[in-house]
């Protein structure tokens, strides 16, 4: 079957990047952010991110800062919104580039949007989802503003988002998914509040997700798809049960969806390629220590390397 | 971005696509920035929705242009209409993306504006039409509570529904999900017709075995018989269920001047026990959940030579909760005015009952209290202890325990402090075990996973209402609970270390809930200085295949520990065991410092061997957001550098390694055989642990 085909991957990235004018580049232009985060992520990860030109990618970025309110919007002309906000961020903490920021304004717009039962809206336009929750916490955490919000009565509000079966669904009442669940234990991990997640619980339910075909699911019942060996397996890293899935079945289903030729990874086996499941599947391998990868972290989403630099004193790296 | 073929035949006019696309989002973006709300342009963005649902800002701009339009009008019929062609294009974007978070707000928003009465029929007949073109959309199940809620429909009325969803299609985990959600509200509430746990409970296994036995390899019936389960065995309310001192003990402790360094005197008497360690001893509190709010104005300890308000309880959990099953507080031993040979009763009572809660808010409902008895000797053991603070413990064995000198084994009757859980109150519970243990033991022989697997949680369940002790003689169910986690691992490779995991669980359990078992694993520590009176014992559950440690509650008298040549990857539960000294878990499979953090909370630890693991030896540490760190804001990021001196810091990469050895206060530290140490991992324990004698079996002080 073969390894990771690093070079082309990498060779893919770059080229997407290229690419806007045809139909399904256009379909995906308003989320350009989260799609810059994907790509530099993964180019990180394959430890070629020397190929992308730094300051093209951070005054891009702060073109798209909402001057009046400090959010980011997904791309020139668009409005902004907390998920490409938490892309932005990320994307100049990868490449060491947070200082260009205004902290304080930033941060600002980010505290908010938490409204009083402790959600947090995705914009000024009210949508709450605990997308939002996690966005806004991983976003200010990796500002050094987490103190700006009310952690305890945003911990309380994912923690009324935990379902019987001990996952988390995107409001109370809310079916549990493993998108969700990342984003929730994510939030909790962040703010030191695992404590409310039933580990044995919810680690189960996890770890059900995986297929006949090595792949995970994203709820019961459901096919296989890349994008949640991301969610599924950084979930289990945080809860300490990642054990409980068989991973050398997975990093096959992983390795099974590249494009040998092209470049990128699909959502399962043969389908078209695409960053966000490229980035996926290589931070996928990147949790299950495939060789010659660097290290991401489950919650905040970034290379070890990068988190650390920005969290722990410079003497321990 | 999802199902497309790789090999996909571009269609001839993919440009003209791509341009008409474009130029809609150009001119989008153009109203947008200029504020143009005609109803050409709103036409403009409607085309733009129905191809590309999930943006947001032309729905952001729907909203500007809804409220400029409606801005100042009266005519119900305008707003109408403008109501109208919201719902229009949301139903138009749905067609193409049903599950469009962007979508389905913009209608929540628009409806919930209330500018005119919303027409439930319409949104319900939406619903079914969606729902049944995918009965696991979630946004349409989220989208129908919203509508109920709007609405007011009863909980009743859409547990219904949920019924018929069921009826429909038995697997759809979407419907039993919200049937869960529903009952638990019903219940809570004890509505009319859920005023019966017990009968709404027994109806509701009735309906999860026809999709059970339908297909036995669908999960959502699965997960809903397991919270059925939980609600069965459920005991919402904390109880005290294990203690040191037990009940009814007598202590006998021996002072020694020497407040540095562990001593362990267990007594030849086997109905008492002895100690003495920096000359204070102490109270463990254990319950069945954990628990909130113990201080010494809920918890009173009673005897002459305590003032109860000055006792300081910590609860013994690695996070920051105020919550713990295990709970600590050190007496300290008199000086003077305790006299040689007395018995002094201790009485320890849970006064404030109700003040002690769960997480989920119960409080204990019951009074417990326990009593034991300290006598204070003077023995002149200087000789002794100090010797045996100098010597290497190196683990050998000369003999297993005779059970009537052990230590370990006294009031094993009194363990269980409210004695009988299965009172009459649980016997509609155990009856509904019962009957779905023979049920599942019937199905046994399919060799179909989830039947296994429920029968083993079945039997567990059991066993947990059903406590040990001398008020029953109901034969624990363990030895066929490990035979079918055997079978799981075989039929389930995939999930074998899932299943080690619980039957690790099953067989600690097993060895240390009764006498007989427990007698066959302490024995006698060959220690080279020890005199008759001071014999160290030890509890050998080593080379078991444990993967990770449960029932420690049997064991919070146990002050040596060899848990070595087992599987075990995490230490979760040691914390409790606050009389132990020292601890061995060579040749397991600690992967991190960070999973040794539950030891920092092991006052009385001196020696520890964790030689032969794999720390350092991998890239993720599964463990770092269960310990105290700067990435989960449970640590000041400061507080790493305080007292930290320059050479060492480039022998260490690893700051987690510092936080744990800070925290302890170890004599003899074992550590070979882990891939994190190099040639001067040696320097940086030896200043990180002032009071280390030992490493790796050399001298260093
Ligand atoms: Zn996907």
């Amino acid at each position: 079957m073969g390894g990771l085909e690093e070079e082309k991957h990498a060779r893919y990235i770059v080229s997407v990047e290229k690419k806007k004018d045809d139909f399904e580049a256009l379909l995906i232009e308003h989320l350009r952010m989260n799609g810059a985060y994907w790509g530099l992520t993964t180019l990180d990860l394959l430890n070629k991110i020397g190929a992308i030109d730094v300051d093209e990618v951070v005054s891009w970025v702060m073109e798209c800062q909402d001057k009046d309110c400090g959010g980011f919007a997904g791309n020139l002309g668009h409005d902004p919104h907390l998920l490409y906000t938490l892309s932005a961020v990320q994307v100049l903490a990868i490449v060491d580039r947070i200082d260009v920021l205004d902290i304080g304004k930033v941060s600002d717009y980010v505290a908010g949007l938490q409204n009083d039962d402790g959600s947090f809206s995705g914009d000024m336009w009210g949508e709450t989802d605990t997308r939002f929750s996690y966005c806004a916490i991983c976003c200010l955490s990796l500002l050094g503003r987490l103190s700006k919000i009310n952690v305890e009565k945003a911990v309380n509000y994912i923690v009324s988002c935990k379902n019987l079966d001990g996952g988390f669904g995107s409001a109370p009442g809310g079916e549990s998914h493993a998108g969700q669940i990342f984003c929730c234990v994510g939030a909790l991990a962040i703010t030191g509040s695992l404590h409310h997640v039933d580990r044995d619980l919810l680690g189960w339910w996890l770890c059900e997700r995986q297929c006949k075909d090595g792949g995970l699911n994203g709820r019961p019942e459901k096919l296989a798809d890349v994008c949640y060996s991301w969610w599924v397996l950084s979930s289990l890293i945080m809860i300490d049960r990642v054990h409980w899935i068989d991973k050398e079945k997975l990093t096959r289903f992983i390795l099974n969806c590249q494009d040998k030729d092209n470049g990128g990874i699909s959502d399962r086996p043969d389908n078209a390629v695409d960053v966000f499941h490229t980035y996926f599947g290589v931070a996928g391998l990147s949790l299950m220590e495939y060789p010659g990868l660097k290290s991401i972290d489950p919650a905040y989403a970034l290379p070890v390397d990068v988190l650390l630099s920005s969290h722990v004193p410079s003497s321990y790296h | 971005m999802h199902g497309r073929p790789r090999k996909d035949p571009r269609p001839k006019d993919a440009a003209a696509k791509a341009a008409h696309l474009h130029d809609l989002q150009a001119q989008l973006l153009q109203n947008h920035r200029n504020r143009t709300y005609t109803k050409e342009a709103l036409a403009s963005c409607s085309k733009l929705l129905e191809i590309n649902p999930e943006v947001y800002t032309p729905w952001n701009y729907r909203k500007l242009a809804l409220q400029h339009n409606l801005d100042g009008v009266t005519d119900p019929d305008a707003v109408k209409s403008a109501i109208e062609d919201e719902l229009r294009v949301v139903e138009i974007a749905l067609r193409t993306n049903p599950k469009s978070y962007a979508a389905w707000y913009h209608r929540k928003w628009v409806l919930g504006r209330r500018l005119m009465p919303v027409e439930f029929e319409r949104e319900f007949r939406l619903l079914d039409l969606l729902l049944k073109a995918d009965q696991r959309n979630f946004h349409g199940w989220n989208y129908r509570r919203f509508v109920a809620k709007l609405k007011n429909v009863p909980d009743e009325e859409e547990l219904k529904f949920t019924k018929k969803m069921i009826d429909t299609n038995f697997s759809n985990y979407s419907a039993w999900h919200n049937r869960s959600a529903l009952l638990s509200h019903l219940l809570k509430k004890k509505s009319q017709g859920f005023d019966s746990k017990k009968n709404t409970l027994t109806e509701e296994y009735e309906l999860v075995h026809d999709a059970l036995f339908t297909d036995q390899s669908d999960q959502s019936g699965w997960f809903y018989h397991l919270w059925l389960l939980d609600q069965t065995v459920c005991l919402d309310d904390p109880q005290l269920i294990s203690s040191w001192p037990t009940h009814k003990s007598d202590l006998i402790l021996s002072k020694s001047n020497k407040i540095d360094g562990y001593q362990l005197f267990p007594s030849s008497n086997s109905s008492s026990f002895s100690l003495l360690h920096t000359g204070t001893f102490p109270i463990i509190l254990y319950f069945n959940k954990a628990v909130k709010n113990i201080d010494s104005s809920t918890v009173s300890v009673s005897s002459l030579f305590v003032t109860n308000e000055d006792l300081n309880w910590r609860p013994l959990s690695t996070n920051n909760s105020g919550e713990a099953c295990c709970w600590v507080t050190f007496l300290t031993v008199p000086e003077e005015n305790c006299s040689s040979s007395t018995s002094y009763p201790v009485e320890v009572c849970l006064d404030r009952y109700k003040d002690i809660v769960s997480s989920n808010v119960s409080d204990c409902k019951n009074p417990s209290k326990f009593t034991f008895t300290v006598t204070f000797r003077s023995h002149s053991l200087e000789q002794t202890s100090k010797e045996s603070v100098e010597e290497n413990v190196v683990w050998n064995y000369v003999d297993i325990c005779n059970p009537q000198e052990s230590p370990c084994l006294m009031s094993f009757d009194q363990l269980s402090i409210n004695g009988d859980h299965a009172g009459e109150g649980f016997k509609w519970n155990l009856q509904i075990l019962s009957n779905e243990i023979e049920l599942f033991r019937e199905f046994n022989d399919e060799d179909s996973k989830f039947v296994k697997l429920t029968l083993a949680r079945l039997l567990v369940a059991h066993d947990l209402m059903v406590p040990n002790g001398s008020h029953n003689h109901i034969k624990s169910h363990s030895g066929e609970v490990l035979t079918l986690y055997d079978d799981l691992m075989k039929l389930d490779p995939s999930h074998k270390r899932y299943y080690e995991d619980e039957q690790s669980m099953v067989l600690m359990d097993q060895l240390t809930s009764d006498k007989d078992s427990l007698i066959k694993h302490c024995w006698q520590f060959d220690e080279p200085t020890s005199s008759s009176f001071h014999r160290q014992y030890c509890l050998r559950l080593n080379d078991l295949s444990l993967t990770r440690i449960g029932s420690v509650k049997n064991i919070l008298w146990v002050q040596m520990l060899d848990l070595s040549h087992n599987k075990l990857h995490s230490v979760e539960g040691l914390e409790a065991l606050q009389l132990l000294a020292c601890l061995n878990l060579s040749n397991n499979q600690i992967s991190s410092f960070t999973a040794l953090e539950p030891l920092k909370l092991l006052s009385s630890l001196r020696v520890l061997d964790v030689s032969f693991n794999m720390i350092g030896a991998h890239t993720i540490d599964t463990t770092r957001y269960l310990c105290s760190s700067p990435l989960s804001h449970t640590l000041d990021a400061k507080q790493l550098n305080v007292g930290y001196e320059k050479e060492t810091t480039e022998v260490c990469d690893r700051w987690e390694v510092t936080l744990l050895f800070r925290a302890l206060r170890l004599t003899q530290l074992d550590i070979k055989g882990n891939a994190v140490l190099n040639e001067k991992f040696s320097v940086l324990a030896t200043e990180l642990l002032p009071s280390l004698k030992w490493l790796d079996g050399k001298r260093v002080r």
